[in-house]
């Protein structure tokens, strides 16, 4: 292989990758951005998400097969049920919280993501659950570079549900409703706005999204774990800060970056050069977490967010 | 004043965190008219407007408009009756363009074409705001974020305009160009109660006035009476 086909290869990890995380990571910024929360329970919706989805599928496989056309009919139930699901623990546990001190509903959602994660911990007895997906193994060779079906599929679905997301915020009035919530929730209010009522759409569409990439991740890697969705809430988490937390374009951005450093970061080799140095995959959280680290230090607003100003 | 009242508070007490910024005051617009809210820095008069439009709930007493009790309804409820509120400090959505900020004026219209009626209205009366209708909102000028703000209210469509403090902040020349567009608000029929810092100008436009001090209705009356009225030269025109 030369490095070309390395970088190449990389770079196609790398895009399904950020994928997945710009999904997850869309959820956190959304929630952040209209009720200034951090709802470190997002990443278990991901992995409940799974859950739903591989339910759905288990039901409907006989019937509708398990290829890619049953995994996305799974997938948009999963999206549903998960999506009533954020709206249901907005409401039973944070929209109390809305007036408490900070850290109070952030503890809250530490506790949402312990009952999720123990639940199905509990359901499952800690064991893997295969998916029950069949998915081929075809694909197409460019050169020396071979892209599966799965791999264009997958994308093409993440890239689709942001595009249907940032045309929903940017065009729509209840998309404008949202942002004008995100910014100043007593103006939206003299505007005839229920606030209320957008909080819950954007619990739901955030949910929704996370729903979606559990479902997808359990159809392509396979399986599905109680714990899986620790590691990639975190990782969304750091998406989000990355590309400006509150931003939707930045969660995008920042989930690619993100999924692209971590690729390519595994394949760094410095033997060549007479330093024995070689990073393997087991070190991708750490450059993820240094990135973190990086970006809270010297650019705490993202790339894209912006630092709040008042004009007179 | 025994003509068609729009709105009515009776004995409205509310409390702004914890200091009774507002103690049982009735107070009444008619429909068509200016009706100005005068008063020193903390009077209440703010918390008088944003117990009006819900956005601070009254402990005590009832606000009614067009005979019906608003009292215990929600902010969006209210204002989708037809109480728009301008607050103080304009509140132009930051992130949103000018065009946006307008159009969710608008937000509780459904008809597509009376919103695109009224954003053309609204563009011919503030030209500016067409020339600068794919800005961010927050990025325009002080006197053109008012009339932004006031634009925004139109979209919606008011029976009644609350406006806190249109001249704030603002260069002298633009504070007579806001009270003009009060006035022309006010000639196409918009009922308007007028919270103002600039009693002289305030008492010119309106048509009837309540002073407030401490939370309580000091003095009421015609606007040209009080005008003249010697304790109010005094104590809020100055010379």
């Amino acid at each position: 292989m030369t490095i070309f086909d390395i970088f190449t290869n990389q770079l196609l990890n790398g895009i399904v990758l950020g994928s997945f995380y710009a999904l997850v990571a869309l959820g956190y910024t959304m929630v952040f951005g209209v009720v200034k929360l951090l709802n470190f329970a997002h990443g278990e919706l991901y992995m409940v998400g799974g859950f739903a989805g591989f339910l759905v599928l288990s039901f409907l496989a006989p019937f509708i097969g398990a290829g890619w056309f049953g995994v996305a009919v799974s997938m948009v139930f999963a999206m549903i049920a998960i999506g009533f699901l954020g709206v249901v623990i907005e409401r039973v546990a944070y929209a109390p919280m809305l007036s408490a001190p900070r850290l109070s509903i952030l503890i809250t959602a530490l506790a949402v993501s312990l009952v999720l994660q123990n639940g199905m911990l509990a359901l499952t007895k800690g064991q893997y659950v295969p998916f029950g997906s069949a998915l081929g193994f075809g694909g197409i060779n460019l050169g020396k570079l071979f892209i599966s079906y799965n791999q264009m599929i997958l994308v093409s679905v993440a890239a689709l549900l942001m595009l249907a997301l940032e045309m929903f915020v940017s065009r729509t009035q209840y998309g404008r409703a949202m942002r004008a919530v995100a910014v100043d929730k007593d103006m939206s209010r003299l505007m005839g706005i229920n606030v209320n009522a957008v909080i819950a759409v954007t619990f739901f569409l955030g949910s929704a999204l996370a729903a979606a990439a559990g479902t997808m991740a359990g159809a392509f890697y396979g399986s599905l774990w109680y714990f899986m969705g620790f590691l990639i809430g975190l990782k969304a988490f750091t998406a989000a800060v990355i590309g400006g937390i509150g931003s939707i374009p930045g969660a995008m951005l920042g989930g690619l970056i993100l999924g692209l450093l971590e690729s390519f970061a595994t394949q760094l080799d410095l033997r060549g050069m007479g330093i024995p140095f070689k990073v393997g995959s087991e070190w991708k959280d750490v450059f993820s977490f240094s990135v973190l680290i990086l970006i809270l230090v010297f650019k705490p607003t993202g790339l894209l967010g912006k630092s709040e100003q008042e004009r007179m | 004043m025994t003509s068609d009242i729009i709105l009515k508070l009776e004995g409205i007490a509310s409390a702004y965190g914890k200091i009774d910024a507002v103690k049982g005051i009735d107070l009444e617009v008619a429909r068509g008219q200016i009706v100005t809210l005068l008063g020193a820095n903390g009077a209440g008069k703010t918390t008088t407007l944003k117990t009006i439009s819900g956005i601070v709930r009254a402990k005590t007493g009832r606000v009614l408009f067009e005979g019906q009790d608003i009292t215990s309804m929600p902010a969006h409820i209210i204002a989708r009756a037809g109480v728009v509120h301008v607050p103080e400090g304009r509140h132009v959505l930051r992130g949103l363009s000018v065009r946006e900020n307008l159009e969710l004026g608008a937000f509780t219209v459904k008809d597509a074409t009376l919103r695109r009626d009224r954003l053309d209205q609204v563009f011919a009366q503030f030209p500016i705001l067409k020339t600068r209708a794919n800005s961010d909102g927050s990025l325009l000028s002080g006197g053109e974020q008012q009339m932004l703000a006031i634009g925004r209210a139109l979209m919606h469509g008011p029976k009644i305009m609350l406006l806190d403090e249109p001249s704030m902040g603002l260069a002298p020349k633009l504070v007579l160009e806001t009270m003009k567009i009060v006035k022309r608000l006010n000639e196409t029929g918009t009922t308007i109660l007028l919270v103002e810092q600039n009693a002289r100008l305030a008492l010119k436009l309106a048509h009837f006035g309540y002073v407030l001090e401490s939370g309580e209705i000091r003095l009421k009356g015609e606007a040209s009476q009080l005008r003249s009225d010697p304790s109010i030269v005094q104590a809020y025109l100055g010379t």
